[in-house]
């Protein structure tokens, strides 16, 4: 009798032991790489995101301390609703904590509200629009790499002072592009500039001559490429056919990406101004990353800027994590905590995330070298400016986050 | 009015595409009563196969003008006598759906190994530069691309109408058992036809190649809007598909002028008015 009634009370303490224990720490994340892996953009996120993603978790010597992590990832296929549906599955079913890349506006903004309403955490190293951190700001949400309004300040300021005073505008003809040509307008504005005309194209077209030859007819210094991908190389490509730059007009990328200029080709490229955050061969520690993470990338591709913030995005998350001893369940709680943290990361250098998830780090004005500058494949930028953390993105007095109404 | 010019010769050039795409569907719709679906696969990998020759044997555009459109010929009479000669009498439905998947797989495999972003392909030298018209720049390879394919249309259109064996190709889609009768081998002809449809889809990607960056998808982009031009057109008609081709290259130019937004929907809406008017097309045959 006596004999039972301890091997019931140990059998009790033991599972109270482990009960308490588990909710104590529990050391189990679960990450989800939604992003674009066939279409347009998949070349900027996509599969690189992913080796991104599990380089994370292999540099951050989180497993070595106990931390059990899992991935999946996803193709969003560019559509929201898409997106969406694997959001959902991933929270309900699969349990995954946060979400990295979610390149494209129209998802980043659909899978804002989705971890809001969930309270799962998203660090957005993809989406462009400047949105993700003020209207539709969420206590959820990290917006990491670069946004619209950071683009248009950088390269639209810069331009407008070295003398491209008057400006026309391609655009793609959806919220992304009208996001970006509508900051851009009020950058050249303010700096003293003028725009004359915009012309509104359809996303995904293949012949621009029409647009450009409207550019070119309007006769101003600079003409400004509100769109992204495979827009954006098309019309580079067909203002250099229609002697648009020989014309002495200027043209300013204002998304461009690492592998879009690798796709152009130096003889089209060279001479482009546009701005990044992210450039892999800035100093010692981008060009360690980068040199690992092209050994195992298709095609032995560099990262771009995408990349390599889900990267540095989730060694904050990991370190904030282990500061704090676990439980990446409460979304809202971990990306508050992660706000408390300075962020240092090899990638983006010193910076910090503002109460209304912008991420801040330093903006990077760089021209695309001549093919005689460029020591070889992926040798494309040449920096020409830099403008710091607390400048380079809108400044919280201006942003009309509700994170920030006391 | 200078500008005017200038978009409508802008149209032209587009209209030079719609016109040798349309021509190869009209041609292989024509002859095999099947709607190839993997047309615009087949045009982009003609841009990929000159790109491949330029890169790996070094072989200029002037060759891959005539190589690529050979080369991807071979594959697309691969293509014939492995499945769609198989389908011969069944419902246009399987076409459709087999070239579809072929289409899919072909996108997919391309873009697995060469990435979404595109390759680069530089105009050959020769037809570098411009020349200033008053009412616009005009880069001479645009002007190439215009004369070229018309030249291009017009022969396939005479070699089809007029020709002897143009002839046979036309009475062995009326009545092949008649025509084999006659001793002439209908399959083979078939078979010949499907490759030459093929060809002028991988002509027209190595046109498009200097102009568009060579990319996996700059087919499936494109081929939606040439179905419509084929529609308006009337499946099946050669004049009717080069003439629709030009034309539509043209309007739509226009509109990317008076209203830029509605410049990829003009195409379609056109096509709902004309199926509402004339539901064999304009210039198509009654069904």
């Amino acid at each position: 009798m006596k004999s039972k009634f301890s091997a019931l009370m140990l059998g009790s303490a033991l599972v109270l032991a482990s009960a308490t224990g588990a909710f104590a720490q529990d050391k189990n994340i679960k990450i989800g790489v939604l992003t674009d892996m066939s279409g347009l953009y998949a070349d900027l996120g996509g599969a690189g995101s992913v080796i991104a993603a599990q380089m994370a978790i292999e540099d951050s010597g989180m497993l070595a301390k106990g931390w059990k992590i899992e991935m999946v990832s996803a193709d969003h296929q560019n559509k929201p609703d898409v997106g969406t549906n694997i959001g959902r599955q991933w929270i309900d079913v699969e349990k995954v904590d946060v979400f990295v890349d979610v390149l494209n506006s129209g998802v980043g903004l659909a899978i804002n509200n989705l971890v809001k309403e969930k309270n799962a955490v998203m660090i957005n190293s993809g989406a462009a629009s400047s949105v993700l951190t003020d209207a539709q700001c969420t206590p959820n949400t990290v917006h990491w790499v670069y946004d619209t309004y950071m683009l248009a300040n950088s390269t639209g300021d810069a331009l407008v002072k070295s003398g491209g005073d008057t400006w026309y505008f391609l655009t793609a003809d959806y919220a992304f592009g009208q996001a970006l040509e509508k900051d851009t307008t009020a950058v050249v504005t303010k700096a003293g500039g003028k725009v004359l005309g915009a012309v509104k194209h359809p996303l995904n077209t293949a012949d621009f001559s029409s647009f450009l030859l409207q550019a070119q007819a309007s006769k101003a210094k600079i003409v400004g490429l509100a769109n992204a991908g495979g827009d954006t190389t098309n019309s580079i490509k067909q203002a250099a056919e229609f002697g648009i730059v020989k014309g002495g007009q200027k043209l300013a990328g204002l998304l461009l990406f690492i592998t879009d200029v690798h796709s152009l080709g130096l003889n089209v490229a060279q001479g482009l101004n546009f701005t990044e955050t992210f450039y892999w061969d800035l100093n010692d520690q981008t060009r360690a990353f980068s040199k690992k993470f092209s050994e195992r990338s298709k095609n032995k591709a560099q990262p771009s800027m995408v990349q390599a913030g889900v990267y540095s995005g989730l060694l904050h998350y990991f370190k904030v994590l282990d500061a704090n001893g676990g439980n990446p369940k409460d979304g809202a709680k971990v990306v508050s905590l992660m706000k408390d943290m300075k962020t240092d990361d090899a990638l983006f250098g010193k910076g910090e995330i503002q109460p209304n998830g912008r991420k801040i780090h330093p903006a990077y004005l760089f021209e695309v070298k001549t093919p005689s500058e460029s020591k070889g494949p992926w040798d494309y930028y040449k920096l020409i400016g830099t403008t710091p953390a607390d400048k380079a993105f809108r400044p919280l007095s201006e942003s009309a986050c509700p994170l920030l109404k006391k | 009015m200078q500008a005017l010019y200038a978009q409508l010769l802008v149209g032209l050039i587009n209209g030079s595409f719609y016109a040798l795409l349309s021509l190869g569907l009209a041609v292989i719709f024509g002859m095999l009563n099947i709607i190839n679906f993997a047309h615009g696969a087949l045009y982009m990998m003609g841009a990929f196969v000159a790109y491949f020759l330029l890169q790996y044997s070094g072989l200029n555009y002037w060759w891959a003008l005539i190589l690529a459109p050979a080369i991807v010929g071979l594959f697309g009479i691969l293509l014939e006598r492995t499945m769609l000669q198989w389908l011969t009498g069944l419902d246009h439905l399987y076409g459709l759906l087999l070239t579809f998947g072929i289409a899919l797989i072909v996108q997919g495999l391309f873009q697995n190994y060469f990435g979404s972003s595109g390759l680069p392909y530089a105009i050959p030298d020769l037809l570098k530069g411009g020349v200033n018209l008053g009412f616009m720049y005009l880069p001479i390879y645009r002007a190439w691309v215009v004369v070229f394919s018309l030249v291009v249309c017009l022969a396939t259109w005479y070699l089809i109408e007029k020709t002897q064996l143009g002839a046979y190709l036309r009475a062995a889609t009326e009545n092949p058992t008649l025509v084999r009768a006659f001793g002439i081998n209908v399959p083979l002809m078939i078979t010949l036809t499907y490759g030459l449809g093929v060809g002028l889809a991988a002509l027209a990607g190595v046109l498009s190649a200097p102009i568009n960056q060579v990319r996996p998808l700059m087919g499936a982009d494109l081929i939606i809007v040439v179905f419509a031009v084929v529609v308006i057109g009337g499946m099946g008609s050669i004049m009717g598909s080069i003439i629709t081709g030009f034309a539509l290259g043209v309007i739509e130019g226009l509109t990317k002028y008076f209203y830029p937004e509605a410049s990829n929907t003009v195409v379609f809406v056109l096509m709902v008015l004309v199926l509402l008017v004339k539901p064999q097309g304009l210039t198509g045959r009654a069904a």
